[in-house]
């Protein structure tokens, strides 16, 4: 007994050193080394970095493609995860508690099953596949453009659009891809959590006659808003993030006029195109920031009372 | 320069291939996770100037004129792209390791240069020889500013391969060494050639019975019977590259006022942008969308769905280099009757200052040795065996593209109708050969600077004067960048 308490640090040291010290070097140090490099100017390219200050932070500043990009990226997580979230818990609403069958008082929609597999398809794909797709839903006609076809075929060929050649258009398709491409995530991840919730409530709410939206509202929501928050959390990061869809489908210069940038795009151009590894580095630095404060007011703007089920 | 344009262009299609990998370098940057690069950048890790070994040398003689080590290996990395890598495995490596019996080749492909290989050069370790090209090319520029690129000029000097009373210099087209110099010393060979024009659907003049049109005034009149018969005059390529239509522009403007007119523009000079036979120019080439000359949407298009509607049939003029049929070359085999052809560019103006048969052309393709490299003096010697007659000539029929080498070109038999229109015109050209370097010096301002205004010109968003305005806003903003080495030229 005394041996093992004697012994007990050095015990527990053994087991914590390893992995903290790999956290340490391989997590830790790489955000304190980008921060050093974004006070240098660095191509990339050699080992000499030349200590400038926050002259990258002033050009930061000044930079209005940065500004739009700014902007694309506060319009992704204000527009994205609103939406996402929506559709994921109307979607997992009906498939789980919305049927309203003789002989079962909760249960999904006519067909859940199927809806549950086809929703979840979209997060099976990787993005970058997504991206090459939907470049070829808003293509023009001639280029093999679906929706420009399907607009025509239905004959509202008045509405079709040159959609990626439009500066006005391109934030608002990276929100619809992105969202298409994120919403059967949530659909299943919410899907989990209606499941968790007991049969009796509901049956309590049917008997006490609430609709299917009350239900929805007093019951459903309350007892996952946990998840909801999560979601809402993980939501933002992707938002903020949307590399892979601004890439692929508008290019390293964020489309037409730059209209379509995103922060993440810009690091990219600034290392690889400009190979200003510096002023990349003071991007990502901003974008720490950024991500890291929208967590935190997430967090607490979301906070509430938990309710306990049993 | 060809190839700085063409790895931005056929940046949508690699992008997708090797996206991935190199998110594995950025995403880093992007996330939070963000900086795994730096893990060994800070560090100091990397061979600093000065401390490296002494390059392996062997004895110069007549037949070892760059004095190669004969026994030391030697590692290569070629583009694995449009040309391939067999070009090197096929060709030149026979060619080298038949007098070299005892250096072995390393050799690598890479589609990702950049990608594999950036690393090493920071950390101080790079290969003997890097083909720098595609979409994962490293900036040259930035190369030659960081001191990462060997000092060429004995290469350029050296008797050729092929008879030792000729320097290598003297083997090359005009214009090639100065391509890749910075100051009077080269650092960058670029061995491939490409001749830049106007491509156009024979077949469809021909069965119509269309002309080539030689003035601006002809081509808008061609223009209007295309459309009349329900074909689109001219594509460009859309949102990914409207820049191609800047080199119809500026040729079309050195045409009319002389070659001289390009030198403030590559010397950032205030008010290049703004002389009358560059207006004149932007003016000409925006009137084709005034007219609805360009094929429906192509505003809108990825410049490969554009190219290959055009490549169908859908339309008869597209501006582009002569890498054009190779890239097309899927969509051109569909039809067996199809056949293309190069054009130079209409005149502006009956009194032009250059013939109608001058064309841009410019040696591309960059080949460098590291400064850091461990056998130099063999990668020199590969890129002299490179330089031969018979690598040359070997090159062209493999990849189905000129090179750099005068006497190659004229000997060898092209089969490809389109390559072998270009070769004609740049025959043809003669002396009148132009060209121009900002997109080889400054590739930002090239893309997106100007490559953002022209697409706004040519979907008629923008009137000239504010296209003029725009492309001033962007030469002005290298030319106050104090971190961009500048350079400049006399003629």
């Amino acid at each position: 007994m005394t041996a093992l308490r004697h012994g007990k640090y050095p015990f527990i040291l053994a087991f914590l050193l390893p992995p903290v010290g790999i956290y340490a070097l391989y997590m830790l140090s790489p955000y304190v080394q980008a921060i050093y490099i974004s006070l240098t100017r660095w191509s990339g390219l050699s080992a000499t970095q030349t200590f400038i200050g926050f002259d990258n932070y002033v050009e930061m500043w000044n930079d209005d493609q940065l500004r739009t990009a700014l902007r694309n990226n506060l319009i992704l997580l204000v527009v994205v995860p609103v939406l996402t979230l929506f559709l994921g818990l109307f979607f997992a609403s009906m498939l789980n508690v919305g049927g309203r069958r003789s002989g079962q008082a909760v249960t999904g929609v006519r067909g859940s099953s199927v809806y549950k597999v086809v929703y979840f398809f979209p997060q099976v794909l990787p993005h970058a596949i997504t991206a090459i797709v939907f470049a070829y839903v808003f293509a023009p006609s001639n280029a093999g453009g679906i929706l420009n076809n399907l607009l025509e075929a239905v004959g509202l060929g008045r509405l079709t659009q040159l959609w990626i050649g439009e500066p006005k258009y391109l934030v608002w398709i990276i929100v619809v891809v992105m969202t298409w491409g994120f919403v059967g995530f949530y659909v299943v991840l919410f899907s989990a959590a209606m499941q968790s919730i007991p049969r009796d409530i509901y049956e309590a709410a049917l008997l006490d006659g609430s609709s299917r939206i009350t239900t929805f509202r007093k019951v459903t929501l309350p007892l996952v808003w946990d998840t909801v928050q999560v979601g809402w959390v993980y939501m933002a990061i992707q938002a903020m993030d949307g590399f892979a869809f601004v890439h692929i489908m508008l290019g390293v210069n964020g489309g037409v006029q730059g209209a379509g940038d995103v922060l993440g795009v810009a690091i990219y151009r600034a290392a690889f195109a400009e190979y200003d590894f510096g002023y990349a580095a003071a991007i990502g630095v901003l974008l720490l920031l950024l991500t890291m404060t929208i967590v935190v007011l997430f967090m607490r703007v979301l906070r509430r009372e938990r309710v306990e089920l049993a | 320069m060809s190839s700085s344009i063409e790895r931005t262009t056929s940046g949508m299609s690699s992008t997708r291939r090797t996206f991935l990998q190199r998110m594995a370098i950025t995403g880093v940057a992007v996330g939070p996770g963000g900086a795994f690069l730096a893990s060994c950048a800070t560090s100091g890790g990397g061979d600093d100037e000065g401390d490296s070994e002494p390059e392996p040398q062997g004895d110069v003689s007549d037949d070892n004129p760059l004095g190669i080590p004969e026994d030391e290996p030697l590692e290569i990395y070629i583009f694995d792209g449009g040309f391939g890598d067999e070009y090197a495995t096929d060709v030149h490596q026979p060619i080298f390791s038949e007098k070299w019996p005892d250096v072995e080749i390393n050799h690598n492909a890479a589609v990702d240069i950049g990608g594999e290989l950036q690393a090493r050069f920071v950390a101080g370790d790079p290969p003997d020889f890097v083909n720098n090209s595609g979409d994962g090319q490293m900036d040259g520029a930035q190369l030659i500013t960081d001191g990462q690129l060997y000092d060429l000029s004995d290469l350029f000097d050296a008797p050729s391969w092929d008879d030792p009373e000729v320097p290598v210099r003297d083997t090359l087209i005009p214009g090639t060494i100065e391509m890749g110099s910075r100051d009077g010393t080269p650092y960058v060979l670029n061995y491939a050639f490409t001749v830049f024009g106007l491509w156009y659907n024979k077949t469809l003049l021909d069965e119509n019975g269309w002309t080539v049109p030689t003035t601006w005034q002809e081509m808008m009149d061609l223009c209007a019977e295309i459309k009349s018969a329900g074909i689109a005059p001219w594509v460009y390529q859309g949102v990914t590259a409207p820049r191609y239509m800047n080199w119809p522009l500026l040729t079309m403007a050195a045409k009319l006022a002389g070659p001289e007119i390009l030198v403030p523009v590559d010397n950032l000079e205030e008010g290049a942008w703004g002389h009358e036979a560059i207006r004149e120019s932007a003016a000409a080439l925006r009137s084709l969308k005034e007219n609805d000359y360009f094929l429906p949407g192509v505003e809108g298009m990825e410049f490969r769905d554009a190219q290959g509607l055009w490549a169908r049939g859908e339309a008869v003029f597209c501006p582009s280099g002569s890498w054009l049929e190779n890239e097309e070359a899927d969509a051109i085999a569909e039809d067996e009757t199809f056949e293309l052809a190069m054009m130079p560019e209409p005149l502006l103006s009956e009194d032009a200052v250059m013939p109608l048969e001058t064309v841009r052309a410019t040696a591309g393709e960059p080949y460098i040795v590291p400064a850091d490299a461990k056998n130099p003096r063999a990668a020199m010697e590969y890129m002299r065996a490179m330089l031969s007659v018979e690598g040359a000539r070997g090159f062209s029929e493999t990849v189905t593209s000129l090179t750099s080498v005068a006497a190659a070109n004229e000997e060898v038999e092209i089969s490809a109708p389109g390559l072998a229109s270009a070769q004609e015109a740049l025959n043809a050209a003669g002396e009148n050969v132009i060209n121009w370097l900002y997109p080889t010096w400054y590739p930002t301002m090239e893309n997106p600077g100007i490559d953002q205004a022209t697409g706004a010109l040519l979907r008629a968003d923008i009137t000239v004067d504010e296209w003029v305005q725009q492309c001033e806003a962007v030469a002005k903003e290298i030319r106050e960048d104090d971190s961009v080495v500048k350079q400049t030229r006399e003629a």
